[in-house]
């Protein structure tokens, strides 16, 4: 008897279909209360740093050049006190088969896939991972699915996901395209469930741990390159993943004095599931939307946990503006001869500034770079946003940035300032949430409860006990 | 007209506006959830009517054929003057404006 399509239908058998197109059981790693066994869930894979190095360099991924930014950090270094002004260092994933760091995710999930007989895999993804999984499953003989958001109801498209698409068709996959809503997620199932092919997810342990070879490279090279760890590693951050894997792998390196900071476009005050402001963002990937989200209540994504949860690995978290990120994917096209991006270089225009806190014989490694192309890069993007009654101007964007109203390009390098963002209102946001999913009765949280959540905010239980207090 | 084994483009609702129940902002709410999607066409067909198409990985799927020969309009954008600008700047910074 052919199942039920419906929406409530497909929804109540998430959980089966889960199961069946990720080959893991989940419910093995939960304690019943709000800890679970992260570490198990890591393990699960199977795979040791050394085999995920076997795999990627099968596929074409990894092993990318470590690049010094040498006019970018003369550049930097003119804003700075005397003897300050570090040395910025951009990892350039774009070197990666299908050209971003999504490559290393997309390499193990779709070798795993393989491995256990799947005949095909799905992603959903409006980003460069589509690629990454389409590329990945070109080259290991899968069939692949990309299910998007990418049009608002009038069908306009946004032409950095529009460009991603085109991608994902080049390597030969299907690609599903959504007009906007998180009922994305009823399709995705509806067709794991129709298909039996692998849910490739960004957040299962095996995209997880395709990312560690990122952080263990950067490590080794610097080392190599510099005699010395990085002193500080900036990272794009949306989903979190890159956070998660990197700061894994520089800890596996034994690199663990490197300070690690994420850097999110702010785009405070657009809603994402707006089908209004959909096509009010500037830059779709990289900003806060997903970021703190994300980083808040890491299992609100499509696995029943995720393994990317970066509040354990982040020591600071900051922000950057859309026209910022703009103009710094301009000056790396204009000063070092690298057209990358755009969204890639939201830790770079983080770098650019911090930077000028450090001395100048400090390191500053950013940990990706992307790939550019038509309707993926500054000036579409741009063009794309005036079209749309966006504002763009020169200004200071510390004062004058209103995400979907205006654009402000800095008037000069000066301008670009990192915003600190409150890390600590973040943990405890994500203590609050997990206890409200797993546990409201607080009465009722173990000690084993607390430790998890310490450790979930890379904290400790004093500080968990301070946040619950105040509930 | 579209002829049987035509590569095109359909068009479909997933979800009419009343039957979304996800929490959504108000704008969202009243929007139907569309999807869209390519293969071949299974039958002849006028631009339209609705039609079945094999997907790249063989997935039959349903919809209304909006599109024959679909192909990709994304581009580089118009000029925006201020790029140059920047540009500009960052080599005079740089370099004096002596390049």
């Amino acid at each position: 008897m052919a199942l039920a399509k419906d929406y409530n239908s497909v929804m109540g058998r998430s959980n089966e279909i889960m199961k069946e197109a990720l080959g893991l059981d989940y419910a093995e790693f939960e304690s019943g209360s709000v800890a679970f066994d992260y570490d198990a869930l890591m393990k699960a894979t199977g795979y040791t740093l050394e085999e995920i190095n076997k795999i990627q360099s099968k596929t074409g991924v990894g092993n990318t050049p470590l690049l010094e930014l040498r006019n970018l950090s003369a550049l930097s270094r003119k804003y700075a006190k005397p003897g300050y002004g570090a040395r910025i260092f951009a990892k350039d994933e774009s070197c990666n088969a299908s050209g971003s760091f999504k490559a290393r995710r997309a390499a193990c999930a779709v070798a795993h896939a393989k491995k256990l007989g799947y005949k095909g895999v799905i992603a959903a993804t409006s980003g460069n991972y589509g690629a990454a999984v389409a590329s990945q499953a070109a080259m290991q003989g899968l069939k692949c699915i990309v299910v998007q958001e990418c049009f608002d109801s009038h069908g306009v498209g946004q032409p950095e996901i529009v460009e991603k698409a085109r991608a994902c068709e080049a390597y030969g996959a299907e690609v599903i395209q959504l007009t906007v809503g998180p009922e994305l997620f009823y399709t995705f199932l509806s067709v794991l469930e129709d298909t039996g092919y692998f849910n490739a997810s960004l957040y299962s342990p095996f995209g997880i741990a395709g990312i560690e070879t990122l952080g263990y490279e950067i490590a080794m090279q610097c080392r190599e390159l510099l005699g010395k760890d990085p002193d500080m590693v900036v990272c794009t951050n949306a989903g979190g993943g890159m956070m998660t894997g990197t700061a894994r792998g520089l800890i596996k390196a034994g690199a663990t004095n490197t300070q690690l900071v994420a850097a999110s476009i702010d785009l405070t005050g657009l809603h994402m599931a707006s089908d209004a402001q959909f096509n009010k963002k500037s830059c779709t990937t990289g900003h806060t939307g997903f970021g703190v989200p994300y980083a808040t209540d890491p299992d609100h994504s499509d696995v029943p946990r995720s393994a990317a949860r970066p509040l354990r690995y982040m020591d600071r978290y900051v922000t950057v503006t859309q026209g910022e990120v703009m103009f710094m994917t301009e000056a790396l096209a204009n000063l070092e001869g690298l057209e990358r991006g755009p969204a890639g270089n939201t830790a770079l225009a983080a770098a650019f500034s911090l930077a000028q806190d450090l001395p100048e014989d400090a390191v500053i490694v950013i940990s990706e770079t992307e790939y550019t192309g038509a309707g993926k890069h500054v000036q579409p993007q741009l063009s794309f946003a005036r079209e749309n009654g966006i504002d763009i101007r020169f200004g200071d964007p510390a004062t004058e940035d209103k995400p979907g109203v205006n654009v402000i390009l800095p008037k000069d390098p000066s301008y670009i300032k990192y915003k600190e963002a409150d890390i600590d209102h973040f943990r405890a946001s994500l203590i609050k949430k997990a206890i409200k999913a797993h546990c409201p009765d607080v009465s009722k949280l173990t000690q084993a409860d607390l430790e998890f959540l310490a450790a979930e905010v890379k904290r400790d239980v004093p500080f968990v006990k301070e946040v619950i207090a105040a509930l | 007209m579209a002829k049987k084994g035509d590569w095109v483009r359909i068009h479909a609702t997933v979800l009419k506006a009343d039957e979304r129940t996800a929490k959504l902002p108000a704008d969202t709410q009243k929007c139907d959830l569309e999807m869209w999607t390519k293969g071949f066409l299974q039958e002849d067909a006028e631009i339209g009517d609705e039609v079945t198409v094999e997907t790249a990985v063989g997935r039959l799927e349903k919809g209304v054929l909006i599109e024959v020969n679909p192909y990709w309009s994304h581009s580089y954008g118009k000029f925006v003057p201020e790029l140059v600008q920047i540009d500009k700047q960052l080599r005079e910074i740089m370099f004096g404006g002596d390049r």
